[in-house]
Parts: structure tokens; C-alpha cells; sequence
């Protein structure tokens, strides 16, 4: 139980720790939130590549995974996964492990957006 | 108008125009708000694996899955962009914020029709993290399959 625990902790600390970092750069450079979701992303992808990111994914869990860092360990996980078996693994591999993130964002985001009209944006 | 104004003057009134954030309270307002998502994410891994013994790959997915829907939900009630207002980089750097940033763009042009408008103005933020992701993880694996050729 307590392993459980220290995990929620973890998750907590490193998730936030993360987004710290993106809100350091919205507040000291002009970078658009647009651009910081690519360059985080890519951040994860190239970190993964070079083996470091499933160390912090072993230690944080969803604090590693949730961010959008997570995402591109994701795809770079898959693909070297694929590339063990061809270069059509390689091509591949990324993108299909991703699959359960890019359907649901494609289904959910459709029928949301379908269903809920846009407020007005005065609040 | 010439969008790189290099004119010292200028910029100086432009800074002290623009609305100041209150810097630490932000950072602060991002580490909490963005760790309790990524606690929630956690605690519905650790739910999803104890009681209905999900594992691997269909456990990261399944969760992904569940935090994508909550995130378009939010948005689409119209409380995710307030959470966005308070937390700034908390909210949109977690997956959550990917939901959002499909189901918001889709929202306001959903007016330009069910085509043009809702399904193609939903990528106007996630396609290019979706066009870089694929193209990183296919150089990713192009490298990795000719490394594998000479080990």
C-alpha cells in the first residue's frame, strides 16, 4: 500500500515538475502553448531515442506518461520496438502504439465538439 | 505594421503595458494543477490494473484513453478553459490539454459546417503534434533499424 502511495506521490511531483518547466517557458519567452506541446513532445521522443525516458516512466508513472512528453516516448518506444523486426516495423511501430491516444482524441474530440456549443468567451 | 519593433522605446512601453503575471504564483498555480492530473492519471492506472487486471500496453492505452475523454468532456462543458485560465502550462502540457486543444478549435468553427468546419479545424493545434510525432518516430526508427544492421 504504501508503494501505491509513494507512486501517487511520484506522479504528483514529476507531472508537476513538467508542467512547471512549460510554464517557466510561457512565462519567459514568446513561445505559443502550440509550439511548447511540438517541442515537448519531441523532447520526449528524442529522450526515449536516446534511452533515457522510460527511466523516468519506470520512476514517476503517469507523471511521465500524462504529460505529452509521454506521448513522444510513446511513439519513439514503438518504433524502435518495430524497427527490432524490419524496416515496415520501423515505419510503423511509432504510430500504432500511439493509436489508442490519436483514436481517442480523433472519437471523443468529434462527438464533444459535435455535442457542446462553443460559449461565449466573455467570463 | 512591422511585427519585429526593434525600437528600444517602444518595447520598454510595450512591457509595461502589457499585463504582468504574477510569475511565482503562476509557476505555482502550473505545478499543482498539472501534478493532479498526472495523479489522476496514476490513480486510474492503478484502478483500471487492480480491479480489472489490465496490463502493459492496454493499461497505458486504456488510460490515455479515459484521460483524452474526461479532457474533451471538460472542454466541451466549458471548464477546461477556466482551469486553463488559473493553471496555464499545468493544463495544457498533460494530455488532457491535447483533448482540449481538438475539442476547443472544433468547437468555435463548428458554424463552417460538420466537414470543413468541425473535423478539419480539430487539428488546427494537434496536427502538427501529430505530423512532427510520426515524423520523429519514423527517423527514430529508420536509425535504429540500420543501427540494428551493423550490430
Amino acid at each position: 500500500m504504501i508503494d501505491v502511495l509513494l507512486m501517487f506521490l511520484k506522479a504528483f511531483v514529476v507531472g508537476g515538475a513538467i508542467c512547471t518547466i512549460a510554464q517557466l517557458l510561457i512565462n519567459y519567452t514568446k513561445i505559443t502553448s502550440g509550439k511548447i506541446l511540438v517541442y515537448f513532445l519531441l523532447a520526449g521522443l528524442f529522450l526515449q531515442a536516446i534511452g533515457v525516458y522510460k527511466y523516468i516512466v519506470e520512476f514517476a508513472g503517469a507523471g511521465a506518461t500524462v504529460p505529452i512528453c509521454g506521448f513522444g516516448y510513446l511513439l519513439a518506444e514503438g518504433a524502435i520496438k518495430g524497427a527490432k523486426a524490419g524496416l515496415f516495423g520501423a515505419f510503423t511501430g511509432g504510430l500504432a502504439s500511439a493509436s489508442a491516444g490519436v483514436t481517442a482524441a480523433i472519437v471523443f474530440g468529434y462527438l464533444n465538439a459535435l455535442i457542446f456549443k462553443a460559449k461565449s468567451k466573455k467570463n | 505594421m512591422n511585427a519585429k519593433n526593434s525600437n528600444p522605446a517602444y518595447l520598454e512601453y510595450v512591457s509595461k503595458i502589457s499585463p504582468k503575471t504574477n510569475e511565482k504564483r503562476s509557476l505555482f498555480r502550473a505545478f499543482w494543477v498539472g501534478g493532479t492530473i498526472c495523479l489522476t492519471g496514476q490513480v486510474i492506472r492503478f484502478a483500471l490494473e487492480f480491479f480489472f487486471g489490465l496490463y502493459g500496453d492496454v493499461l497505458a492505452g486504456t488510460t490515455s484513453i479515459i484521460l483524452i475523454g474526461i479532457g474533451s468532456f471538460l472542454t466541451g462543458l466549458g471548464v477546461y478553459d477556466r482551469i486553463g485560465k488559473y493553471a496555464g502550462g499545468g493544463s495544457i502540457v498533460p494530455i488532457t490539454g491535447f483533448a482540449n486543444s481538438v475539442v476547443s478549435p472544433a468547437m468555435d468553427f463548428k458554424t463552417e459546417g460538420y466537414i470543413y468546419g468541425l473535423a478539419a479545424k480539430m487539428f488546427v493545434i494537434a496536427g502538427p503534434i501529430i505530423v512532427f510525432g510520426v515524423l520523429g518516430s519514423v527517423g527514430v526508427g529508420v536509425i535504429y533499424f540500420i543501427v540494428g544492421l551493423f550490430l
